[in-house]
């Protein structure tokens, strides 16, 4: 694989092989001394078209870790009113000698035409798209699930493991998300049962070939006790035009779909929360939950780092050599190989899930 | 010296072969006789050996989009209608949404008149529905209609007249000189920013949907309108099944609608759009198997009236980029007459006496043209197009007469050409090539050069 565009990309055993690399990166980051000369003498670029300061402080950090030189360009106002500036933004960057191009745009399939125009040859990480895609994010998601879900004692990032079995409810505005559209395909892959929670409103129509079940009800669907809960960001302007809003108010969201303390309570003891972040408080989520043990938000964020760092070594290098010092083993390329069957969806509980 | 020409042992509409001349800007002979006229008129001959061939009446293109004034970066009315000629048109409306609008007599009145000039087609200027086309004053329609270039089909095209009230004042107004509101139908904030058809695709690539009620719900209120103040109403570009079955319903109560569907919808559908290739970005926009199915079956019942192109060039600027950010629209001038061999001859939907009908006969109708769309008999205007329906080629855009180069149907091969295209008896086209150099054909007034690179 050449590009990481979607999570429409990854077969089941390349998004197993992401997984357990970003889980060796993990490890290292516990160390003193957190930099590998993994990527020494490449050139990351960060080409944000639209602002996600977290998003791009978690590429910056993981290419740094790799030892990539890194260069931070905000393109930021200057692109929709005339699509042309993408493609002489990124002519400037080929010609700087971009090695991997990691780009946020506010219209989706925008990394994709950047990827396959023939305007360069780096490597293109879409770090999320219009309403499109935001592969890291859904690949950062499974990890955390499946550490706190399948990891045990002695494997504790669960490492080799889907999530066979799992079920997983998606909160929230999946009509606008990219994180929504990438993580129901990467769950699915990964075997995973999917459950999409919102108001008719905030569901696309054309929703009906997705791999997820659908429900209105979020009461219904905690009942059913599923081993995440995922809450997807409602911008509260989704509500404002006036005969155009999604929803009648924001109280009225929060009453319906909002998770809090009471519905967190209802969750079997195993269940954990997940947030892509920014959070809204009080609106999707109550700072109950937001910060309950069952919150692996924060989290969320650290593991962001270990696995950017996987998917940028296994663009850039993926020859095996880590660069991590011995005793993590070699690690094999992005793209898959005969080893392991392509499609596992539909597989029951591994023994390996033990913690739940 | 006017040529003469002979097309021999040729089949008028699809039908018997025979011989046919054209000579004096007229069909002159049909059958056996036609070679004995030829010989004893002194003029030059050119005999074309057009065993196989189909002879179609000139085709009629009730919707296109010259883009001069404006524009002229993409497309000029020399180069626009050049590519016309090529495609098999002998008349072509050249759509309203210029800089400036084509709003006032004047305008309509300056592009009628270049057109006239370059020669390659007649060009009748469609004239605004509203000043400037922003949907809040009716444009002066009846100094239009009187002006030299006597217009008689109106449209906002690229927009809807979305006020229904406005939508009534227009479709009443134009009965005073028999002319016909031509609408583009798209409820506005149903479709504001929308990409793409609304349905699977777009809810899987994230693009903004254009849901098929938003062209229905137009349709619905304008057939009614229509009705209810007896006016004629013309359906641009439609795309859907639900149209197709709502303008079916109008014609069964007896209004008087008409509608179009353009060669790209009876062939592409959404699943184009996976790639964000913006070549594909059209509005109305691609929709799905079941609305191609739709369309094409209404195409050959008769519930759709016409095909009409919708060209629509664009600079490589407004396509070389996202998605979003691109324009909307293609060309089709030059394929229009491939596609629907394709999807409808060569399927053994239609015949190609009803490919003349759909595409010359009810364009000219409906535009209330007097010398085009005739049947090809002796006496009547030479305004006719010579296709090999066996050819088969590959598009290139760039080697298309079009000065524009967004053609959805790149590197598709498509069957049939267009070997000869005679305007009034003089040919624009031979053997494929436009006619450049006018000195030696008739009429002898010099036209402008226009676009020659091939
Ligand atoms: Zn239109």
């Amino acid at each position: 694989m050449r590009h990481l565009l979607s999570t429409t990309d990854l077969d089941r055993a390349a998004a197993v092989r992401v997984l357990d690399t970003a889980a060796q990166m993990a490890a290292t980051q516990g160390r003193q001394i957190k930099k590998l000369p993994t990527l020494r003498g490449r050139t990351v670029v960060n080409l944000f078209f639209e602002d996600s300061t977290r998003t791009r402080i978690s590429f910056e950090t993981a290419a740094k870790r790799l030892s990539a030189d890194v260069i931070n360009f905000s393109a930021k106002g200057s692109s929709l009113s005339k699509g042309e500036s993408l493609k002489d933004t990124v002519l400037t960057l080929q010609a700087m000698g971009a090695d991997a191009i990691v780009v946020r745009h506010q219209a989706s399939g925008a990394p994709h035409t950047l990827a396959h125009a023939g305007w360069t040859d780096a490597a293109v990480v879409n770090a999320g798209d219009g309403m499109h895609q935001h592969p890291t994010q859904a690949l950062l998601d499974a990890f955390t699930i499946r550490r706190h879900l399948t990891g045990s004692a002695t494997n504790p990032d669960g490492v080799g493991n889907d999530l066979a079995g799992l079920h997983v409810a998606v909160v929230g505005d999946v009509l606008h998300s990219r994180v929504a559209r990438s993580n129901v395909d990467l769950l699915h892959t990964l075997g995973a049962r999917v459950t999409l929670v919102a108001p008719p409103t905030l569901l696309p129509v054309g929703v009906g070939p997705w791999p997820a079940e659908v429900s209105y009800r979020l009461d219904d669907v905690l009942a059913q006790g599923p081993d995440a809960v995922m809450m997807l960001r409602v911008q509260r302007e989704r509500m404002s035009t006036a005969g155009g809003g999604f929803f009648p108010s924001p109280l009225e969201y929060t009453r319906l779909y909002g998770l809090d303390a009471r519905r967190l309570a209802g969750l079997p003891e195993h269940s954990i929360v997940l947030h892509p972040g920014p959070m809204n408080r009080g609106l999707e989520i109550s700072a109950d939950a937001a910060d309950s043990v069952r919150s692996v938000i924060v989290e969320q964020v650290a593991n962001g780092v270990a696995v950017r760092m996987a998917v940028l070594y296994l663009l850039l290098s993926g020859d095996g050599d880590t660069g991590v010092p011995p005793a993590t083993g070699a690690i094999p390329a992005l793209t898959s190989t005969p080893a392991t069957p392509a499609t596992a969806p539909a597989r029951s509980t591994t023994p390996e899930v033990s913690a739940r | 010296m006017t040529t003469q020409y002979l097309l021999k042992d040729v089949a008028p509409l699809g039908g018997d072969r025979t011989d046919v001349l054209v000579a004096g800007g007229l069909v002159a002979a049909i059958g056996a006789g036609a070679g004995d006229a030829a010989e004893n008129a002194p003029d030059d001959l050119h005999v074309i050996d057009a065993t196989g061939m189909v002879l179609l009446p000139g085709l009629v293109d009730l919707h296109t989009h010259l883009r001069e004034p404006g524009r002229e970066d993409a497309e000029t009315i020399v180069s626009g209608t050049r590519a016309a000629a090529v495609g098999g048109f002998t008349a072509v409306h050249a759509m309203a949404n210029t800089t400036p609008t084509q709003d006032t007599a004047g305008v309509v009145e300056q592009v009628w008149r270049i057109g006239r000039e370059a020669g390659w087609t007649d060009v009748h200027p469609v004239g605004a529905v509203s000043v400037g086309l922003e949907g809040q004053h009716l444009a002066e329609l009846g100094a239009m209609a009187d002006s030299a270039a006597r217009v008689r089909v109106f449209s906002d095209d690229g927009k809807c007249v979305h006020d229904p009230v406005l939508m009534r004042r227009a479709l009443e107004y134009t009965k005073a000189f028999d002319g016909v509101v031509a609408q583009h139908a798209q409820e506005p904030r149903l479709t504001e920013g929308a990409q793409m058809h609304e349905g699977v695709v777009s809810a899987e690539i994230g693009l903004a949907g254009w849901p098929a009620v938003a062209e229905e719900a137009i349709i619905a209120r304008d057939v009614l309108l229509a009705e209810h103040v007896g006016a004629r109403l013309h359906v641009c570009h439609l795309s859907t099944a639900g149209s197709v079955e709502i303008v079916r319903w109008a014609k069964s109560r007896g209004i008087d609608v008409t509608a179009e569907v353009t060669p790209h919808h009876l062939v592409l559908t959404d699943e184009e759009a996976r790639g964000y290739d913006p070549v594909f970005k059209v509005n109305p926009p691609l929709r799905t198997q079941a609305d191609v199915d739709a369309v094409r079956e209404g195409l050959a019942d008769g519930t759709i009236d016409i095909v009409a192109t919708d060209h629509a060039p664009h600079t490589r600027e407004d396509k070389d980029c996202e998605w979003a950010a691109a324009a909307f629209g293609m060309t089709g001038l030059e394929t229009a007459l491939s596609v629907v061999q394709q999807t409808m001859v060569d399927t053994g939907r239609m015949t190609w006496a009803d490919v003349a009908r759909v595409l010359s006969e009810n364009p000219a109708r409906i535009g209330r043209l007097d010398g085009q769309g005739r049947a090809i008999a002796v006496g009547e205007p030479a305004n006719l197009v010579l296709v090999d329906p066996d050819a088969r080629r590959v598009v290139v855009p760039e080697e298309q007469a079009t000065a524009s180069t967004n053609s959805p149907m790149r590197g598709r091969e498509l069957p049939g050409r267009v070997v000869a295209t005679f305007l009034r008896g003089r040919a624009t086209v031979l053997d494929g090539v436009p006619q450049d150099d006018r000195s030696s054909t008739a009429g002898g007034t010099p036209r402008a050069a226009g676009r020659v690179t091939p």
